[in-house]
């Protein structure tokens, strides 16, 4: 009995794995061609995540520093010593996450949505359309990941005076810099699949630009106290738990928001962000 | 049979409604050319999406291989290979790499991938091009392209979108070649067009569709046969009042199985007969005959007939 028991089970299970399998080997594919053509394109790549944090760094952290009554130039002189270069430091790897994200997943869609269609031949692949979109915000992430460790030397470097950094806990640095990677690439899926891409190139004056000014980059969060209705209002801006996270993580020392509330923002964020930009992108590839 | 089409609709909803699709059954056997021939906005491209699951229907059906298109559409794909009508080939990957990531996509081993990318290379003429990016083919070399790439994990069926748009009329036989060889390899093809010659010259059956139905269904030869004439004879007449009794006439002449008034003037089908077109012009002089032209029967011959209408119009 049990041999012919046996047999029925095994014959039954294989669907189910086939599928999977085949769906893993179509994600794995994907995944695959998005690296070999990121490695093709490794030093605009590097170009592109440099050269912003790269000169604000410089002019305001070394550059203003040295002029003769720089200090009175500078708005943030306030803040002793090495400060700025504290407060810069997460800030400045959070708008690398954020920015690789649109880079990696809104740009590149825009493209392929508009003049190429070459979404066609990705959508026509063995695996669920949604899988398809996800894998676009995992390669976006480790894009933001990658680039997130090219600023943090950087934004360490540049400054006249370094920043003073200590990360007591890597998990949550970890978890931080994940969540906040994953949550760019699902914030690029989103812009790229609701803007027209005619109107791609306005996102960055009306979404990156908005979104960095005011995603506490500059300034930690409690630094906006006397400003109470800002400080509530940016409170809906996902990069505000990037900077904060980061800055939890690596520059403790200054004040940031709870850790547990950050996580928990991030991934609120991430989950929403997901599921529009899932939405949006079935709703542009299937008719 | 391999594609099944049952009662498929596709309604886009809107400002204004548009019935795409009305209500088309199709079945398609193993191993056949399968053409939807028809005017552009016809509603084959949209049949076509719905088969390679890219768009979903209103109502019905269709199954390729046996497997549901929307119940399981990342399985469906498996089996099918899709050659749209515009160019969608990987613009950052040279050909090579085009056809190697499409294998693997489909759950190729490296090893296997290579060696299927070879071989496709080899048979569609483009080795030397390997390393070519897309941006820098022809038309007609990025078509051969797209047709490799979407036969490279060996589907059982392979749906060509107006597969001779934009091409040069060498180019266009190429592709007629290069399909035709297809059929050698046990892959059934479903192709659209609108090229009436294309349809004759590539399909085993063809089926006329229009404002999303299907008029009729057949092979070409038997298809030109229902009109049981061997020749059309156009008449551009200049007085057109009293052209019904000129059709009332010719139809009674021997040799002329059918006439019918047209824009311009008569529509006249006909069997090759001696001195029937004498007969003719001798009959529409009268009517101010400015200008007559003969053709063949053809599958447009064969819209004309159902439709009134011209396939380009």
């Amino acid at each position: 009995m049990t041999q012919l028991a046996n047999p029925s089970r095994t014959a039954a299970a294989p669907p189910q794995t086939t599928a999977l399998v085949q769906y893993s080997r179509a994600f794995a594919g994907l995944f695959l061609r998005d690296l070999f053509v990121l490695r093709r394109e490794l030093f605009p790549f590097v170009i592109r995540v440099c050269m912003n944090p790269l000169l604000f760094l410089f002019v305001f952290t070394y550059v203003i520093p040295h002029m003769n009554g720089g200090a009175a130039m500078n708005p943030t002189a306030a803040m002793a010593g090495n400060a700025f270069s504290t407060v810069l430091l997460p800030g400045l790897m959070a708008v690398a996450i954020m920015f690789s994200g649109i880079a990696a997943v809104a740009l590149p869609l825009a493209q392929e949505f508009g003049v190429t269609r070459e979404i066609d031949d990705r959508v026509m692949c063995p695996l669920p359309v949604a899988a398809v979109a996800i894998e676009k915000i995992c390669f976006s992430a480790l894009q933001s990941m990658v680039a997130a460790a090219i600023v943090y030397p950087l934004a360490y470097y540049v400054p006249a005076v370094h920043p003073t950094t200590h990360v007591g806990n890597w998990p949550f640095l970890l978890v931080v810099v994940v969540l906040a990677s994953l949550t760019a690439g699902a914030l690029g899926l989103t812009i790229g699949t609701t803007v027209k891409p005619q109107q791609i190139g306005l996102i960055f004056g009306v979404v990156v630009i908005p979104i960095t000014f005011l995603g506490c980059v500059y300034y930690p969060w409690a630094a906006l106290t006397h400003i109470r209705w800002l400080q509530v209002g940016v409170l809906v801006n996902p990069i505000v738990y990037m900077s904060e996270g980061l800055r939890a993580a690596i520059t403790p020392s200054l004040p940031h928001m709870p850790p547990a509330l950050i996580l928990t923002m991030l991934t609120v964020a991430l989950c929403l962000l997901t599921w529009l930009g899932i939405r949006g992108f079935l709703r542009r590839v299937i008719g | 049979m391999i594609v099944e089409i049952k009662g498929l609709q596709k309604v886009y909803e809107g400002k204004q409604r548009v019935v795409a699709v009305d209500g088309i059954d199709l079945n398609v056997a193993e191993g056949e050319l399968y053409g939807l021939l028809g005017p552009n906005g016809a509603g084959k491209t949209t049949t076509i999406s719905i088969c390679t699951t890219r768009a979903l229907p209103t109502a019905g059906q269709v199954k390729i291989a046996g497997v549901d298109v929307v119940a399981s559409p990342a399985i469906a794909r498996r089996g099918i290979g899709v050659v749209p009508q515009y160019n969608t080939l990987d613009r950052s990957c040279t050909i090579f790499e085009n056809i190697h990531f499409h294998c693997l996509y489909f759950g190729f081993s490296r090893a296997e991938a290579t060696h299927r990318t070879h071989q496709l290379l080899a048979q569609f003429h483009l080795t030397e091009r390997a390393d070519a990016y897309p941006s820098q083919l022809s038309g007609g070399l990025a078509q051969r392209v797209q047709i490799a790439r979407a036969i490279a994990h060996r589907p059982k069926v392979l749906f060509l979108d107006e597969p001779s748009a934009g091409l040069d009329p060498q180019s266009r036989i190429a592709m007629w070649e290069a399909v035709r060889a297809l059929r050698e390899e046990g892959i059934t093809v479903v192709l659209t067009t609108h090229y009436m010659e294309e349809a004759d010259e590539l399909c085993d059956r063809v089926a006329i569709i229009d404002h999303g139905r299907i008029l009729v269904e057949d092979t070409p030869a038997a298809l030109k046969a229902s009109i049981g004439a061997e020749k059309v004879y156009s008449l551009d007449l200049h007085r057109r009042e009293e052209v019904a009794t000129l059709v009332e006439t010719l139809g009674k002449v021997a040799g002329i199985s059918a006439a019918e008034t047209t824009d311009k003037g008569v529509r006249i089908f006909a069997h090759s007969a001696d001195g029937l077109l004498a007969e003719i012009v001798q009959a529409a002089n009268p009517y101010g005959l400015r200008d007559l032209t003969i053709t063949e029967t053809s599958l447009e011959t064969v819209f004309i007939r159902l439709t009134g209408r011209d396939l380009r119009e």
